[in-house]
C-alpha cells in the first residue's frame, strides 16, 4: 500500500484528515448563515444556486467518504445527520439520498467480499429477509410522520448510535460453545481463513432469534432514517450471534445492500430521491471511499474514529434540536 | 424427506457465492455508470428536465409529496414514460442500483434447487417478493 503513495504525501498524509476535518467542520458552520442570508428562510430560498449546493454536498461526501474508511463505518450514518442538519434540503430527500449513499457503497464492496470468504451469503439472507420488511415498514412510517418527529427521534437516534460507537466491545473470535438449532437447521456455518493471523477458524452462531428481532429494528431504523446500519450489525452479528469480527464486518454490507434496497424502492416511488442531492453524495463519497482506502495504513484509525464520534455527536445534537424547533 | 446438502463447509466461499457476487459485480457497475452518466447529461442539460434546475433551490426544502404536487412528478412507476427528461433519466440507474439483487436472488436459487435446500430456495423466494412489493408502489407513505 506504502508504494502507491509518494513519499512526501505520504508524510502529509497524517496531517490531512485533521485539516479534511477542520475544513468540512468550517464549511458545515458557515452554511446555516449562507443559507439564512437570502430571506430568514432556512433553506427556502438559498442566495447559492443549485449548483453550488450540488458542488457544496459532493465536497463533505468526499471528506466523509474518506473518513469513513480508517473510522470504520458506512459512510451514510453519517450522511443523513450532517447533510439533513446542515443543508437545505428537506429530510424526506436526505433520507432518500442516504439509503443510496449506504447501498452503493455496500454494493461496490460486495461481490470482493463474497469472493474472498469475508461475506457469508448463508448468514445474510435470513437476517435481510426480516430487515427488509422491517425497513419497508420504517420507510413507510418515516414518509407518513410529520418532519419534526422524524427529525427529532433522528437526533436521539444518533446520539443512540455515538454510545454504540463509543462504547460497543468488538470480539475477533468470539466463543460458541454451542451453536443453536434454528442456525444449525440454516446451515449458518462456515470456516473462515484469517489471512492476517494465517489461523483457520469454524465458526458457527448462537442466539439466532434474537439476532433475527435485533436486525427487525435494525431494519426498521434504516428504513425509517435512511441511514446504512453497518454501525448496528456488526455488534450484533459479533456480540450477540458470536459471528467471527471479519465475517461480521464482511457481512454486514450485504445484508444492508438488500435491505436499503427495499426502502429505497419506497422513496423512489414516492419522489422522495432527487437526482440532484442523491448523485453528487454517491459518486462524491465513493471516490472519497477509494482515497480513503488507499490511506487506510498511514492513519491513526483511533482518531479518525474519535473525530468521527465528535461529529456524529455534533451532527445528533443539531438534529434534534432542530426536531424541538430551538435550532431551526 | 432426506436432510437437505448444507455445502461443504470446507468449500470456502460456497459456489453460490461465487454467482452471486457475479450479478452484483455486474448490476452495481451497470447502476452506478447509468446514475453518473445520467447526472452529467443532467446538470450539464443535454436533455431537457422535467423540473428546470434554477427551481430547485426553491422546492427542495418541501416535503416530497408537496414537490411532487407542486412539480407534477411522476407517481411510482410513471416515470418509465419520461425518461427523455434529464432529471428522470437519473432515476433509471438509482432502479438498476436498487433492483439489482433480484438478479443475484434469482441466479443462486438453481443452486440452492441443486442441492435440495428448499429453505434457502423458501428465503430467496420470500426476498424476491418482499423486493417486488415495495417496487410496485403499491405500499405508499408520504405527509
Amino acid at each position: 500500500m506504502h508504494t502507491l503513495i509518494p513519499g512526501p504525501f505520504f508524510a502529509a498524509a497524517r496531517i490531512y484528515p485533521l485539516l479534511l476535518l477542520a475544513l468540512a467542520v468550517a464549511l458545515l458552520a458557515i452554511m446555516p448563515e449562507t443559507v439564512m442570508a437570502a430571506d430568514g428562510d432556512p433553506g427556502g430560498n438559498s442566495v447559492m444556486p443549485w449548483w453550488g449546493w450540488s458542488l457544496a454536498l459532493f465536497a463533505v461526501c468526499f471528506l466523509l467518504g474518506i473518513v469513513a474508511v480508517p473510522a470504520g463505518i458506512g459512510g451514510g450514518v453519517l450522511f443523513v445527520p450532517i447533510v439533513a442538519g446542515f443543508f437545505p434540503f428537506h429530510l424526506d430527500f436526505v433520507r432518500g439520498a442516504g439509503l443510496l449513499v449506504a447501498l452503493a457503497s455496500a454494493l461496490s464492496a460486495g461481490p470482493a467480499l463474497l469472493r474472498n470468504g469475508l461475506s457469508s451469503l448463508r448468514l445474510a439472507l435470513p437476517l435481510a429477509l426480516i430487515g427488509s420488511i422491517s425497513s419497508i415498514i420504517g420507510a413507510m412510517m418515516g414518509l407518513a410522520l410529520p418532519t419534526a418527529i422524524v427529525q427529532t427521534a433522528l437526533g436521539i437516534t444518533i446520539l443512540g448510535i455515538v454510545v454504540v460507537m463509543a462504547t460497543a466491545k468488538k470480539s475477533e473470535f468470539p466463543a460458541v460453545p454451542v451453536a443453536d438449532s434454528l442456525s444449525t437447521r440454516l446451515g449458518m456455518y462456515g470456516v473462515f481463513v484469517d489471512a492476517a493471523s494465517g489461523r483457520t477458524v469454524n465458526w458457527r452462531l448462537h442466539r439466532t432469534p434474537a439476532g433475527l428481532a435485533l436486525f427487525f429494528v435494525i431494519g426498521f431504523l434504516a428504513g425509517m432514517f435512511g441511514m446504512g446500519a453497518g454501525w448496528a450489525n456488526v455488534p450484533a452479528l459479533n456480540l450477540v450471534m458470536g459471528a467471527p469480527l471479519k465475517i461480521a464486518a464482511g457481512t454486514s454490507g450485504l445484508i444492508l445492500s438488500l435491505v436499503d434496497s427495499s426502502a429505497t424502492w419506497i422513496y423512489l416511488n414516492q419522489g422522495a430521491v432527487l437526482p440532484v442531492i442523491a448523485a453528487p453524495s454517491v459518486i462524491g463519497i465513493m471516490l472519497g471511499a477509494r482515497i480513503g482506502a488507499r490511506l487506510l495504513t498511514v492513519l491513526n484509525a483511533s482518531i479518525i474514529r474519535r473525530l468521527v464520534i465528535t461529529l456524529l455527536l455534533f451532527a445528533g445534537l443539531r438534529a434534534l434540536l432542530k426536531g424541538l424547533g430551538i435550532w431551526a | 424427506m432426506s436432510a437437505p446438502a448444507h455445502p461443504d463447509p470446507l468449500a470456502n466461499p460456497p459456489a453460490e457465492q461465487g454467482r452471486y457476487a457475479a450479478w452484483l459485480d455486474a448490476t452495481a457497475k451497470l447502476g452506478l455508470l447509468a446514475l453518473a452518466a445520467a447526472y452529467l447529461i443532467y446538470v450539464f442539460g443535454l436533455l431537457e428536465s422535467h423540473v428546470p434546475l434554477e427551481q430547485l433551490s426553491a422546492l427542495w426544502s418541501h416535503p416530497a409529496a408537496a414537490f411532487m404536487e407542486q412539480t407534477g412528478s411522476p407517481k411510482g412507476w410513471e416515470w418509465l414514460a419520461l425518461l427523455h427528461k434529464g432529471d428522470i433519466l437519473s432515476l433509471l440507474g438509482i432502479a438498476i442500483l436498487s433492483g439489482g439483487s433480484l438478479f443475484c436472488l434469482l441466479a443462486v436459487i438453481p443452486l440452492y434447487a441443486h442441492r435440495g435446500e428448499t429453505l434457502y430456495i423458501v428465503i430467496c423466494g420470500l426476498q424476491i417478493a418482499v423486493l417486488l412489493l415495495a417496487a410496485s408502489g403499491f405500499l405508499t407513505g408520504g405527509h
